[in-house]
């Protein structure tokens, strides 16, 4: 059995959580929560925990020299820093528009990166 | 040049842009936004990070997205701005306000208006004002410029990194700094709790092992050309450093994040009231100053920690003004103040005149001390007119009640905004 200590972050209560997990890491516990929310939060964070992430891209020829990116919907936290490795590498041309996709598929996690603003080419 | 116009609005950020929407909703044509940065938007084209209008539209965006929600409304309307323009004089002349901007396009414009909104929201507080000792080199930038290098610029300002004070931007930046591949070593908060939203320290300083230092500040910054390194210690509750306490680190970078003032230079000029609390001018329940004409909203009214709240607050002060705009000012009763106590350390408006209330009015306050189960009421002349519970209360999330204009009777002195734990005596 392992115990993970959380603050619940469904409200502003911050609920201080506990969870219980079995040898095969499935939930067998979770205290301290208030609601329900609470309870899915903790299982949710000890069994597959997700993010959504947010960066930016570099643009080549932009008005400005970076476009901000977000994955377009959550990935799992254990592939954020493979998510930004990709992010580093990916330069796209202007122009880029909200919502453009980016990357598909990054790092595999099945997710898209898209653009979260507009990026005009530069006037020579 | 000289030229009128009905509603002058300063500032093209959140505030700006829902006050200028609600403006042309309620029937004003002539209005025109200033913006001093070539785009409009504010502060949100630098707030990639998401977690913006859970509220206002019920899903997750970013900084970038929320605000082009509001620039494509604005767009909709065909509602006229000015960007790259700063007002650098505002006065008030008869019944009507001069607004004196500059920009390379327009030169010097006079604008008079029927009404001004003001909308410049907020600045850090600097290193100044925080009588740190050391030297002063190179690599020491308040969270926000940080912010605004990585994000809109892409330059990263540094690689292993200090961070003093523990409000949002810090905390954002902690984890942005992280991902572009810094070593954030700690967050150190001179309180013994932080400034910054609960989701904020979990997602940014746990999920990376940053550690968040409470009771704890910078006594000492080494490096001369540029910073070498950070001496942090533990303070007591008087605030002062322990002696003995002091941890050293190894580092290129210090962000201060300390907190957010209004920026109201322009209102002084004016001759608009702030509040010495707020930092923001003082206003009446339609959100208009002591002087006629003038309405503020959002962070330079008072520092919000949701945008949302600010669009919301926004949209109402341009409701106000366009309303004074059409039908001339309401007829006013006798304004009463309303009086902050317990917990509560201000409250916005600072006055309700209930002949002039058109249904509620949302009352926004903030408490100086966190709060476990805890009573909102509100009361005038012995009379309890709401009480409301909450299970806890942070001196970082601000906090609203709508309050009735049947309620009121008009006869009230004052209104007492108190907030306190349960069982604590008045």
């Amino acid at each position: 059995m392992a115990v993970r200590e959380l603050i619940c972050i469904s409200c502003p209560l911050g609920c201080p959580l506990r969870v219980e997990t079995d040898g095969a890491g499935k939930v067998t516990a979770v205290t301290g929560n208030t609601c329900k929310r609470g309870e899915a939060y903790g299982r949710k964070e000890v069994t597959a925990p997700t993010r959504t992430v947010t960066s930016t891209v570099l643009v080549a020829g932009g008005q400005s020299p970076v476009v901000s990116v977000r994955t377009k919907g959550d990935v799992p936290k254990d592939s954020i820093f493979a998510v930004m490795a990709v992010i580093r590498e990916t330069e796209v041309p202007a122009p880029v528009a909200l919502g453009d996709v980016l990357a598909e598929n990054i790092a595999g996690t099945g997710v898209d990166l898209i653009a979260t603003c507009t990026v005009g080419k530069r006037e020579e | 040049m000289s030229i009128e116009r009905d509603i002058v609005i300063i500032g093209g950020g959140p505030a700006g842009l829902a006050a200028a929407i609600a403006a042309r909703e309620a029937g004003v044509e002539d209005i025109l936004i200033l913006e001093r940065e070539k785009e409009l938007g504010g502060i949100l084209n630098q707030c990639i990070h998401n977690g913006f209008g859970l509220h206002t539209f019920k899903e997750e965006l970013t900084g970038p997205e929320y605000a082009a929600r509001y620039v494509e409304r604005v767009r909709e309307l065909a509602i006229p701005y000015r960007l790259s323009t700063t007002v650098v004089d505002l006065r008030r002349e008869g019944d009507s306000t001069i607004v004196t901007s500059v920009s390379k396009a327009d030169g010097l414009t006079e604008i008079q208006a029927k009404a001004v909104i003001l909308a410049m929201g907020c600045r850090e507080r600097p290193r100044g004002a925080l009588n740190i000792p050391g030297t002063r080199p190179a690599g020491i930038f308040s969270a926000g410029t940080a912010q605004r290098l990585v994000n809109l610029e892409g330059w990263m300002p540094g690689r292993r990194v200090v961070i003093l004070g523990s409000g949002d931007i810090g905390l954002i930046m902690a984890r942005r700094m992280t991902l572009e591949g810094a070593k954030v070593l700690c967050v150190a908060e001179l309180m013994p709790y932080s400034g910054g939203l609960k989701r904020n320290i979990v997602q940014c300083l746990d999920d990376y092992g940053i550690p968040l230092r409470l009771s704890h500040t910078v006594v000492d910054i080494q490096g001369k050309e540029r910073v070498e390194g950070v001496t942090i210690a533990k303070v007591g509750e008087d605030l002062k450093p322990i002696p003995g306490t002091e941890e050293q680190f190894d580092c290129d970078t210090l962000l201060l994040s300390v907190g957010l003032l209004p920026e109201n230079e322009l209102s002084k000029q004016a001759g608009v009231e702030l509040s010495p609390v707020t930092g923001g001018p003082k206003v009446s329940e339609t959100l208009e100053t002591g002087v006629p004409g003038v309405f503020a909203c959002g962070n330079v009214l008072h520092v919000h920690d949701l945008v949302d709240y600010v669009s919301e607050e926004a949209a109402a002060a341009g409701r106000n003004a366009a309303r004074l705009v059409l039908e001339g000012a309401p007829a006013a009763g006798k304004p009463i103040p309303l009086i902050p106590s317990g917990a509560v350390r201000y409250t916005v408006p600072s006055t309700l005149d209930p002949a002039r209330m058109e249904g509620d009015v949302i009352i926004r306050f903030r408490v100086g001390r966190n709060l476990r189960k805890a009573a909102v009421t509100v009361s005038a002349g012995g009379r309890e007119l709401l009480r409301r519970k909450r299970p806890v209360m942070a001196p970082g999330e601000m906090e609203q009640i709508a309050l009735k204009k049947e309620w009121l009777t008009g006869g009230e002195t004052e209104i007492t905004l108190d907030a306190r734990e349960e069982g604590e005596e008045t």
